[in-house]
């Protein structure tokens, strides 16, 4: 069957047209449409839905609420989302970062998926029209996901908190070897009081650093007070293997780069 | 087969076609309208060969559907000599052998049109960031970088 | 740019005009606006897709095949197998007179490598082909598969190909190219020291930005049009001509421009089947590797493996030298036992050593065919051997480049291939890269000639 777009102007509409077989939805077209050219042929038709509100940005009292259809370039130049521009032109080239949507990014597999990491720290709400969910339950099940995100939100930290870093073998931008976003509050002693790490292709898909976050609690951001985080940074974690990286080395080099963030 | 109207300005002239749905605009430019110096390099989004302006935003037509591009104002390298003269980013290709076997040719003045288009008198590191979409393979990403930073050289002393 | 006119002088008639001028590259303005015809810029009305059904396994029998479901897939025009090929036989040297004749067209009872073709489908669009050649079914008998060169050698290890009879190259000169000259023995027993290392590689793949392929279109009178990136016009006209059973004076091939190359489309792979195509549905056909392909099937640099023996001698002279090389063909020759004999030739490296022992030896391992790349056969020997000479001089407490000084080759110095050497500058060019990488030598080695007067 020949491949074949619809195009609706509501989600219900749309999410009505994705419970047909071999239906995907389409974002950006940085990954259905390259699966379809490297000759996916289990995907017959493609569906988007032109909803405005999938393409809007709304900053409220430090609440961020970003549409689904919302690019990485539209994030890189929004004046109140400077301390994510750093994740956002993480993604990709100029071009791709034109195309790339915040919703298609929570489905990339790893390597990629840059922004979904730090969506990851920032401890996001993914939103459908069935409901809410927080990311990790989101990206947990995302495979078997059939409705269309329509928005993620999630609480602007306060400036300085957030802290993004992305390893490429390639200067200035390729694929990933790893990312790392995190999160850190700090006590007025300047000892870690909270820490959300999230870590990109430690796993098939965006995954928390939730023993190193531990070993950061009460800690100062010191080569000595961040080493027990470092030694526990690779727990739980499964590497991919590709063309980039074998899984031993960005098990060797994660503490080296996490390391890295914390101490700037 | 489903065909779809598509219709959009390419360069400035009104194009329209009926295509298949779920064509690339790659594929509509290349194989319907006639404009092949957009290249498909890997059909993936990766080598940037293939980069077109839609809209005044830097795009790649090989993970475009065309279908999506109603009304747009498309430009590619093929646009961008008026009257036999060329732009001022072609003949800075032309003058700093930046050039080799021109596979990424179109895509890197594409790449570099939207940048000076913004940016006129950009930095080095600024050049290196805009084109860090495209993929030279034969590796002269020096005399493509010093061709940019001539264009943008020339375009201001021609603005003065 | 800069001419340094200072080396060479006296031998030299300065008289040249066009070296060291700028020159307009004549491509160049068709590169920048874009109207440098690549082969994919041709389109013709009607054209049909060309889709490889390719073997997942490594090594496999084929018990059968069945293209019927394919067939009747919509839009499909033609499914091609072995029997289809007329002189199913892919010899990329034949030009030459150079073997072997090992390698099929498409599969005939055996896949030996994971990616080998066995089913072409012509479809109306991509599309239509891709989704027939999943419906292709191809019953397998997997058999085991040999990775490692090393492996690949040993008593009883799988059999790669039948055709060789051995998982070698069976060169003129027996199992291996060998390069014999002094006494190698006699060198390490008189050496004061003595350094046995081993170097090896991965495939490397060329990744050129335009992928392999080629479009054919019939020019009616059984004569045919092929439009290509090839990068060797006439192997892929020999070679074609004989595998389509066809004179050559009804295939015309138009190409030269290669939207990058770098030694990975000179394997003639794409041409015969596509004209094939054409002629069997008297239709233009389209065959373009995607960027998948690109990486996984084009064959690569082969792997290799370098094992270097020198012998040194305290004040820096190399006294001998014996080095056995393996080189990784894949399942198939094509470029790789040139390539193992080139080593042969150049692994004693630019140095003037009196007692040389090479033996390289090409191997047959169940991975994709590997082929040419950019001085294959030689660069990966000169990453070994240059690590080597910095061992070397770090062991005896010497300047590498120093160390490299004295062991230069010199005009009519005899090189172990028995090849007199002339033309030399490998002396002017460590004192240039002196200079340029402020690493300053000794006074007597900058005062060093390759030239040798009367050599």
């Amino acid at each position: 069957m020949a491949l074949a777009l619809q195009t609706f102007a509501t989600v219900k509409d749309a999410n009505t047209a994705l419970k047909s077989q071999g239906s995907r939805y389409l974002g950006g077209g940085t990954l259905v449409v390259r699966a379809a050219n490297e000759g996916d042929v289990s995907v017959s038709s493609l569906v988007r839905s032109t909803d405005p509100a999938l393409s809007s940005i709304a900053v409220t009292d430090g609440k961020v609420r970003i549409g689904a259809s919302v690019t990485m370039a539209a994030i890189a130049r929004h004046p109140d989302l400077s301390s994510l521009a750093r994740a956002a032109r993480a993604v990709g080239g100029p071009a791709v970062r034109n195309m790339a949507t915040v919703g298609g990014n929570l489905f990339a597999p790893a390597p990629y998926g840059d922004f979904a990491v730090a969506l990851l720290a920032l401890d996001a709400t993914v939103s459908t029209d069935d409901g809410e969910a927080p990311i990790e339950t989101f990206l947990t099940g995302r495979d078997s996901n059939r409705a269309i995100v329509t928005t993620v939100g999630f609480v602007l930290p306060p400036q300085g908190d957030f802290r993004f870093l992305k390893v490429s073998r390639v200067k200035p931008k390729g694929v990933s070897v790893l990312s790392i976003a995190a999160v850190l509050e700090l006590a007025g002693d300047g000892t870690v009081s909270a820490a959300r790490i999230a870590l990109g292709c430690m796993a098939d898909r965006p995954t928390r650093a939730r023993a190193a976050e531990k070993a950061l609690i009460g800690r100062r951001l010191t080569k000595d007070g961040i080493a027990p985080a470092l030694a526990a940074a690779g727990e739980g974690t499964s590497p991919i293997t590709d063309p980039i990286a074998s899984a031993w080395y960005r098990a060797e080099v994660l503490p080296v780069h996490l390391g890295r963030l914390l101490l700037t | 087969m489903a065909k779809v109207p598509v219709q959009f300005t390419l360069n400035g002239s009104e194009k329209a076609e009926f295509i298949d749905s779920g064509t690339t605009l790659l594929h509509a430019l290349r194989d319907k309208i006639g404009d092949t110096s957009p290249k498909g390099g890997c059909h993936q989004g990766t080598c940037g060969a293939c980069s077109v302006i839609i809209d005044g935003e830097l795009r790649l037509s090989c993970l475009t559907l065309a279908e999506t591009c109603n009304g747009a104002a498309i430009s590619t390298t093929s646009g961008l000599s008026e009257g036999g003269v060329l732009h001022p980013l072609q003949r800075a290709f032309l003058d700093t052998f930046a050039t080799q076997c021109g596979f990424c040719t179109p895509g890197m003045i594409m790449a570099a049109k939207m940048l000076l288009d913004h940016t006129p008198n950009p930095s080095r590191d600024e050049v290196v960031e805009a084109l860090s979409g495209n993929i030279c393979r034969c590796t002269g990403y020096e005399p493509i970088i010093q061709a940019v930073l001539t264009a943008a050289r020339s375009n201001s002393q021609n603005a003065a | 740019m800069e001419l340094r006119k200072s080396y060479f002088a006296d031998v030299r008639k300065d008289d040249l005009h066009e070296i060291g001028q700028p020159r307009p590259r004549s491509d160049s303005p068709g590169h920048v606006t874009g109207k440098t015809a690549f082969f994919a810029d041709r389109n013709f009305p009607g054209t049909l897709h060309l889709k490889m059904v390719r073997s997942p396994h490594h090594h496999a029998r084929i018990r059968s095949i069945d293209t019927s479901e394919a067939e009747r897939h919509p839009g499909v025009v033609k499914v091609l197998t072995a029997k289809d090929v007329p002189h199913n036989v892919y010899t990329i040297l034949i030009l030459i007179q150079i073997g072997p004749e090992d390698e099929t067209v498409l599969a005939d009872g055996k896949v030996r490598w994971k990616g080998e073709p066995v089913v072409a489908v012509l479809a109306e669009t991509e599309r239509a082909a891709q989704e027939a050649a999943a419906k292709v079914k191809i019953d397998y008998e997997v058999l085991p598969a040999v990775f490692d060169m090393e492996e690949a050698l040993k008593p009883g290890a799988p059999l790669v190909n039948e055709y060789h009879g051995q998982n070698y190259y069976l060169y003129d000169s027996g199992e291996c190219r060998k390069v014999r000259f002094g006494d190698v023995e006699a060198g390490f027993a008189s050496a004061d020291h003595v350094l046995e290392q081993s170097y090896q590689s991965s495939p490397i793949e060329h990744a050129p930005t335009e992928t392999t392929g080629c479009v054919v279109a019939p020019e009616g009178n059984d004569r045919f049009t092929c439009y290509t990136n090839t990068q060797a016009m006439f192997f892929t006209l020999d070679n074609a001509s004989i595998i389509l059973q066809m004179p050559g004076n009804k295939l015309h091939f138009v190409g030269g421009t290669v939207g990058g190359g770098f030694g990975g489309k000179v394997d003639v792979i794409v041409e015969p089947i596509a004209i094939l195509g054409a002629k069997l549905t008297g239709r233009p056909v389209s065959f373009i590797y995607s960027r998948e392909e690109e990486m996984q099937i084009s064959s690569p640099r082969a792997a290799e493996k370098v094992v270097i023996k020198d012998g040194v001698m305290k004040d820096g002279r190399i006294v001998a030298r014996k080095v056995t090389g393996y080189t990784d063909a894949g399942a198939y020759s094509r470029h790789s036992p040139y390539g193992a004999q080139k080593g042969a030739g150049h692994y004693p490296g630019p140095y003037t050593i009196p007692n040389v022992w090479i033996d390289t030896y090409c191997v047959y391992t169940n991975r994709t065919p590997s082929s040419a790349m950019r001085g294959f056969g030689v660069t990966i020997g000169d990453f070994a051997l240059e690590v080597q000479m910095d061992k070397l001089a770090r062991l005896i407490g010497m300047d590498p480049l120093e160390f490299r000084f004295i062991n230069a080759y010199r005009d009519g110095d005899m090189k172990a291939h028995r090849q007199p050497t002339e033309g030399a500058a490998l002396i002017e060019c460590m004192q240039e890269a002196s200079r340029a990488a402020n690493w300053p030598v000794a006074e007597k080695f900058m005062a060093m000639s390759s030239y040798v007067k009367g050599a």
